[in-house]
């Protein structure tokens, strides 16, 4: 990934002032092509995985080998997410913008072959599911049309690891601009007037924590600590990986003005080791900051000085809350305290300490750069400011998006989303993660802000959104949180060490066909002691799956404990696998696949399950192409 | 002096008291079993939980934790307070089946049986941590402490070999709540430090 450029950003001296980064950026800019061709390959986790690194090799071959009659030869880039995952491998051919997607290695000569003739391959552009349209431009997809990219504006247009790439887009102009033309408070009034809100999960004002923060040092004095939480741990969460991943300086840069605001030497960025990318990136990011004098002494020759180090967490979930990640950062085990003294006041080493999640520090920089006004005049007055998501389970366009807050939640699922695919309705969709709520398509109006998903039982949490259509089964999906949690508790509070493991137990009788209607009572009334009870926001957020599917799928609990039935046919010990006679061709294809030789028959005649043998796995289901096999 | 209200019953606090403090001073009962005068709390058993009511706003804490302000409106008997309790009693009944001790506490507060199924019947232990805390706040030795996440959490030595570190107080037994830790005390100690002497070892 790096390239030359990093070799002449060595001969750079440190840059000792605004004008200093100014002039470089000047000359950063002038040396550019507004010509160059350049390459584009998504290196997303969800693009890596579909082929992008054998993509990236084979475009590097191909334009090796192709005599091509442009002036200035076409540069490969690799970037962070674009966030259309479903679609990866993603290459965009820059300046103009055309948009390929599910490339494969095989189509390098005819992407590099196209260039020289100025038309798009027409097969590997995206089409319109509606109309069929193939669409060469990236902007003009619809995925990324609704989408308003402030946080991800930069991921997917800059090298991430390179610093240049980044101050050639705009990087650090916001940390000059802080430190050389804003006192400390004038930072602070900036962010509390952008009605910024912690994107990690509870959506406390940004600008307020670091006031009360500031109240705390004039008590205890300094230091105070800066530190980012990058141990997004949600099922189906990535949002603060592709941030840390695409965009590592604007994680930075929003840490470097936060500190300068409540007058920080020392941060932390607390990542869990399983994203080892974003810690790459990371490190390469705070190395080129250093050596260009953004980050460490003097920055800017301001004469101030705060530097970053990077933590690594072993993967616990419960260190994503905010007194078991100074513990773990302590090097103590990650266990909560209680927090009636404030982590603000007592964080870090018992010091003043400010806590924010990637996503918030990554809206610094704009706030600082075009105002607090202009970020409070987007999304809705208590949410401001853009969210981003990201969106996965039965949803067509599975990826990484970005919306305004407020909009609703039917926006984000079927138009940014595409929908369930084959088209059916939604049948609820998980916000929040573990912690948050499953609202049902009868809310699909709902405005996706702070207020308003807590208020329908659910919450922002830190912006997992998994869709489910009608083969999810709710029961089943309030136990495959509770499992997760089980797993992750901390094991200090009894409420949330004994407590979830009696929900699951009870939700695993329901799921046998088990227990009897009040339980399901008993069950709401368990649930709501371990929320009044737990120590932290684990244990107390851990029964919100539980609470909202009994809220709003009380009918389908019911069908299980009264009827013995899991309408939705995945709770194993109360559905048969049958194969409709009518519908089978006898085509041996169930038979050949059953794990178990459960299905017996001849070569077209109609086959049959033994009900005895069969271990209700549902490959049959997925291998007949004539829907012959049947749940009930 | 801090003033507030506990169960509508004006009371007054020293600087620095916690709410269960001030109750004790009132003798009002509030049960706790991972609180010791001796040790810092740590809020880990949840059993002394009351309400905090502002006109429509409540909110659940732990009273041994919970720092006592002035014009505070506590409730140790309302029915959050008592859901909590009653569903915490019902799990440590199922948790620690042979502890005498629950089964008293629970009769207390009116808990008899208990809905869970029993998976260790000789089980006494309910993870309290004060076994572990005053052999680090007190003894200053920490030869014990937690180890593993969650539902593997258990109280042992390091390695889960018995360590020379501890000294054999019994201070951990003393103020084991529910008995679990006269039992548990011999897989916890080595090998007398004098009997070490003897042989010459160190």
């Amino acid at each position: 990934m790096a390239k030359e450029s990093t070799a002449r950003e060595m001969q750079i001296k440190r840059l000792d002032s605004a004008e200093s980064l100014a002039a470089w950026r000047e000359q950063i800019l002038a040396a550019k092509d507004p010509n160059q061709v350049e390459i584009v390959v998504c290196y997303g986790t969800g693009c890596l995985a579909s082929g992008a690194a054998q993509v990236e090799t084979a475009l590097r071959e191909a334009l090796d080998q192709a005599e091509l009659d442009i002036k200035v030869r076409p540069l490969i880039k690799t970037t962070g997410c674009r966030g259309f995952c479903s679609r990866g491998p993603l290459v965009v051919i820059q300046p103009e913008g055309v948009f390929y997607q599910k490339v494969a290695p095989a189509d390098a000569g005819e992407i590099v072959a196209a260039l020289k003739e100025g038309q798009p391959v027409e097969r590997l552009l995206y089409r319109d599911p509606q109309t069929g349209q193939a669409i060469v431009r990236e902007e003009e997809i619809p995925f990324y049309q609704l989408q308003q990219r402030l946080v991800l504006r930069r991921i997917g247009a800059v090298d991430p690891t390179d610093i240049e790439d980044t101050i050639a887009q705009g990087g650090y102009q916001a940390l000059a601009k802080a430190l050389f033309a804003m006192t400390p408070d004038q930072v602070l009034q900036e962010v509390k007037k952008s009605g910024l809100r912690g994107r990690g999960g509870a959506g406390f004002p940004t600008g307020r924590k670091w006031e009360s923060a500031l109240k705390a040092i004039e008590k205890k004095g300094r230091p105070v600590y800066v530190v980012c939480n990058g141990d997004e741990g949600d099922p189906g969460a990535f949002m603060d990986c592709m941030v840390m991943e695409g965009d590592p300086h604007a994680v930075l840069e929003g840490m470097i003005i936060g500190a300068y605001a409540l007058g920080a030497q020392q941060g932390y960025i607390y990542v869990r080791a399983e994203y080892p990318v974003a810690i790459k990136h990371l490190t390469i990011a705070m190395d080129q900051a250093r050596q260009l004098g953004l980050l460490g002494e003097n920055i800017l020759g301001s004469g101030f000085s705060f530097d970053i180090q990077i933590n690594r967490g072993a993967g616990a979930f419960v260190c994503g809350e905010s007194t078991a990640l100074f513990a773990s950062l302590e090097g103590k085990a990650g266990e909560p305290r209680p927090k009636y003294v404030r982590s603000v006041e007592e964080g870090l080493w018992g010091r003043p300490t400010v806590l924010n999640n990637v996503e918030t520090w990554a809206n610094v920089p704009q706030i600082i750069e075009k105002g607090g006004d202009w970020y409070a005049g987007i999304g809705v007055p208590h949410s401001t400011g853009t969210k981003v998501f990201s969106l996965v389970g039965k949803v067509n366009n599975v990826g990484l998006v970005e919306v305004p807050m407020g909009v609703p939640l039917t926006e984000i699922v079927e138009k940014i989303g595409g929908g369930v695919p084959g088209g059916e309705p939604f049948k609820a969709v998980q916000t929040g993660g573990p912690s948050g709520g499953c609202l049902p398509y009868e809310l699909k109006d709902t405005p996706v802000d702070f207020d308003s998903l807590t208020k329908a039982g659910s919450m922002m949490g830190s912006g997992g959104m998994i869709v489910m259509d009608r083969r999810d089964c709710v029961v089943d999906v309030a136990r495959y949180f509770l499992r997760f949690l089980e797993e992750e508790s901390c094991g200090k509070c009894i409420p949330c060490r004994l407590g979830l493991t009696r929900m699951r137990e009870m939700l695993d009788d329901f799921s046998r066909g088990q227990g009897a209607e009040e339980d399901l009572a008993e069950l709401q009334s368990l649930a709501r002691a371990i929320k009044d009870g737990s120590l932290c926001a684990l244990g107390g957020s851990a029964p919100n799956p539980v609470l909202t599917t009994i809220r709003y799928f009380k009918d389908e609990y019911l069908a299980h404990i009264k009827e013995k039935r899991c309408p939705a046919g995945v709770c194993k010990e109360l559905i048969t696998y049958r194969i409709d006679p009518e519908k089978c061709t006898g085509c041996m294809v169930c038979a050949r696949a059953c794990p178990q030789g459960a299905i017996s028959g001849q070569k077209k005649k109609p086959h049959a399950i033994s009900e005895a043998d069969c271990i209700r796995c549902g490959i049959c289901l997925e291998s007949c192409k004539f829907e012959a096999v049947t749940v009930s | 002096m801090i003033e507030f209200f506990i169960n509508d019953q004006p009371v007054k606090a020293e600087s620095g008291w916690t709410v269960l403090e001030t109750a004790r001073q009132y003798g009002i009962h509030i049960p706790t079993l991972c609180y010791h005068e001796a040790v810092k709390p740590s809020g880990a058993c949840r059993l002394c939980v009351v309400e905090l009511k502002d006109g429509d706003w409540s909110k659940v804490v732990i009273s041994c934790m919970y720092p006592a302000q002035a014009g505070l409106r506590v409730y140790t008997e309302s029915e959050r307070v008592q859901n909590v309790r009653r569903w915490i009693l019902q799990m440590l009944l199922a948790q620690c089946p042979a502890s005498p001790e629950i089964e008293e506490l629970a009769a207390q507060y009116g808990v008899k049986g208990t809905r869970f199924v029993s998976h260790h019947p000789e089980e006494k232990c309910i993870l309290c941590g004060l076994c572990m805390r005053v052999c680090a706040e007190v003894v200053g030795v920490s030869a014990i402490s937690t180890s593993g996440r969650g539902v593997h959490k258990k109280i042992s030595p390091p390695f889960d070999q018995p360590s020379n570190t501890c000294v054999a107080c019994g201070s951990c037994v003393t103020v084991c709540p529910t008995g679990a830790m006269r039992e548990f005390l011999d897989s916890v100690r080595g090998t007398p430090r004098i009997e070490l002497a003897r042989v010459g070892k160190k």
